[in-house]
């Protein structure tokens, strides 16, 4: 198998594995619980009865815990999550709408933070040590040690309530009318996310760029007399090219987690506000399902970096290191 | 002992190079005090210790009880009995800010020391036994990796509800293989160094190498992490209580008291402004501090010609 090949196959199946484990973690979550889930549905009172114990035997409660985790596990892969124990209807129900929105939350989000820290990474590098450089190092090191909940809460004040008056304070996205007509309602959440998130990648960024900038090989084609243009463009950018895609990955990667507590604040319908109600009310499938799904995206994120990082970078990709 | 020739500059003639593998056990002062000539690091601890020091003294100099009812809810503020109005249920705003720095600060000093002492002593280990000891713990804390840290913690809380110690504990851990690789990167690279090299020769116990050895030659990346981590477990210890999973009602706490006062914003937004700025203001000095710090590491190790 050629060596880059092989690279990639080992990232796949270390990826693959760390899913199969992550599945293993929330599994034996509800397993820790006090009770089982025949308890949960039917009350405490119920214990014992023949109701209780026939619902056991529904729920294949009674079978051993290695059965039991290859019969969820297998409804999982064919997207059978279960059933919300508030709301008595399949969580895939339930959640499909949000994971929609949380969908288009996100991608709002990383268009707007994606170019906004290439373009501010690029230039700090190539401008290093100037007055724009120092100003968006100061600015980007202090918004990068806010929690998000601090930024989204000065945004409220700023733009909803206390300062301006120009955009919604809550962002209860109506389900009945088509999304293009609310888009006001995913500006401040999607702004909040995009200073939380931006300024991390731009400090990323800023330090691969250079990194390059100062590498043997930049050196060499600039000891060779070529055009700082040609430099750049055939040297340079295909090694930072990496980092770009890389950074498109982190950004999905942290805006999964990153959710949460923007869309709790802003009471936007999305996977991340129902996590928190699904806490709360301990409704143990729809956490499930949910770490799931923000697990999932947030290792295959990685690992997507990852393999770009191996075949765009010109390094790696012969082998060398 | 035949020199080799090599040109040497005016600037390392005056400040002889340290020795590469010399064991320099005193790298951490050096960085400390590399740090120290920064401004964003006096700044930093500026703002850390004045935050810290109105947690300490707050409820000394506190108008009233963090659980008295002073006035009705939402009361604007009223110079000079009530400076900063009254919250959701009429406790007075300046009395509860007073109270509520304590439990965010502790909480996390204690969840970062957490994260470290288990970071530390995974990546001591990983960094330093052999392959499959190092290969199996690395794939543990990939599945840890695997949840971003604030659905970590939501997945605990809803196994075993609300409790201070699990919070604390699972943000400890959270933290713990993003310590680790910092640790095990370090322990690696030390452990080809010659004292180390030395001390295996003379057939010192390997537990004994790591402690007395390795470990005091990895502090300065530590402290940079522990800055780090510090900064996020604020972050992450007052998100919780935001969200209503940390402190309890009537407890005075910063995260809580934003959760609770949220519905008043418009009428009576100090008690979320002050709390909000409180934390923000705090997880700024504690990354200028780590950002002086790392950029003193970074500094340092150019210096030395190590990392």
């Amino acid at each position: 198998m050629p060596p880059l090949l092989k690279l990639i196959m080992i990232r796949i199946g270390l990826g693959l594995l760390t899913l199969f484990l992550v599945s293993v973690v929330v599994f034996a979550a509800t397993q820790a619980l006090p009770g089982d889930t025949a308890r949960a549905i039917l009350g405490r009172d119920a214990v014992n009865t023949a109701r209780y114990e026939a619902l056991r035997e529904q729920l294949g409660l009674n079978r051993p815990i290695t059965s039991q985790y290859v019969g969820w596990l297998g409804n999982v892969l064919s997207g059978n999550l279960g059933n919300s124990l508030v709301q008595d209807k399949p969580v895939t129900e339930l959640l499909s709408r949000r994971v929609a929105n949380t969908f288009i939350l996100v991608f709002v989000a990383a268009l707007l933070s994606v170019p906004i820290s290439l373009f501010l990474g690029s230039l700090t590098a190539l401008r290093r040590d100037s007055k724009f450089d120092i100003s968006v190092s100061i600015g980007s090191l202090s918004l990068a040690a806010l929690p998000e909940f601090v930024i989204g809460i000065i945004l409220i004040l700023l733009f909803a309530t206390q300062v301006f008056h120009w955009l919604p304070a809550v962002s209860n996205v109506n389900p009945d009318v088509p999304i293009y007509q609310q888009l006001d309602l995913f500006i401040l959440p999607a702004i909040t996310l995009t200073l939380a998130v931006a300024p991390y990648i731009t400090r990323i960024l800023r330090a691969s760029t250079i990194e390059v900038l100062e590498s043997e090989y930049v050196m060499m084609a600039r000891l060779k007399g070529l055009p700082e243009r040609l430099v750049l463009n055939r040297h340079a950018v295909p090694n930072a090219l990496a980092p770009a895609l890389q950074v498109t990955a982190l950004n999905l990667a942290w805006l999964a987690g990153g959710v949460v507590v923007v869309e709790y604040l802003f009471a936007f319908p999305g996977i991340g506000s129902a996590l928190v109600d699904a806490v709360a009310n301990r409704d143990m499938p729809m956490v499930q399902a949910i770490c799931l799904i923000i697990a999932a995206v947030y290792v295959i994120a990685n690992l997507t970096a990852d393999i770009l990082t191996i075949l765009v970078s010109p390094r790696l990709r012969t082998g060398l290191r | 002992m035949s020199t080799p020739e090599i040109i040497v500059s005016d600037s390392e003639l005056v400040e002889p190079p340290v020795v590469h593998g010399d064991r320099r056990p005193s790298e951490w002062l050096m960085m400390l005090r590399e740090a120290w000539r920064m401004r964003r690091t006096k700044i930093g601890v500026g703002i850390f210790g004045a935050i810290v020091l109105l947690a300490v003294v707050g409820p000394w100099i506190a108008p009233y009880s963090p659980t008295e009812f002073v006035a009705p809810p939402f009361s604007p503020p009223n110079i000079p009995k009530l400076w900063l109005g009254s919250d959701y249920i009429g406790h007075d705003v300046l009395t509860r800010v007073l109270y509520g720095g304590r439990t965010v600060i502790l909480l996390a000093l204690a969840a970062t020391v957490i994260g470290l002492v288990l970071g530390v002593s995974l990546g001591l280990i990983t960094g330093y036994a052999r392959r499959w000891i190092d290969e199996s713990i690395m794939r543990i804390l990939d599945v840890v990796l695997a949840f971003p840290q604030i659905v970590l913690a939501l997945l605990f809380v809803s196994i075993l509800g609300p409790r201070l110690w699990l919070i604390v504990l699972i943000v400890g851990i959270g933290h713990a293989p993003r310590i680790a690789r910092v640790a095990r990167a370090a322990t690696l690279e030390v452990s080809q160094r010659d004292f180390v090299l030395a001390a295996e020769a003379f057939g010192i116990a390997r537990w004994k190498i790591l402690f007395n050895e390795i470990l005091p030659s990895i502090t300065s990346p530590l402290l940079v992490e522990f800055g780090l981590r510090l900064t996020y477990s604020i972050g992450l210890i007052a998100a919780l209580s935001f969200l209503g999973f940390g402190m309890q009602p009537p407890a005075a706490d910063w995260g809580l008291m934003i959760n609770e006062n949220r519905i008043g914003i418009i009428i009576q937004p100090w008690p979320v402004v002050v709390p909000v700025l409180l934390i923000g203001i705090l997880t700024i000095g504690t990354n200028l501090i780590a950002d002086g710090l790392g950029r003193a590491l970074i500094g340092i190790e150019r210096d030395t010609g190590v990392g």
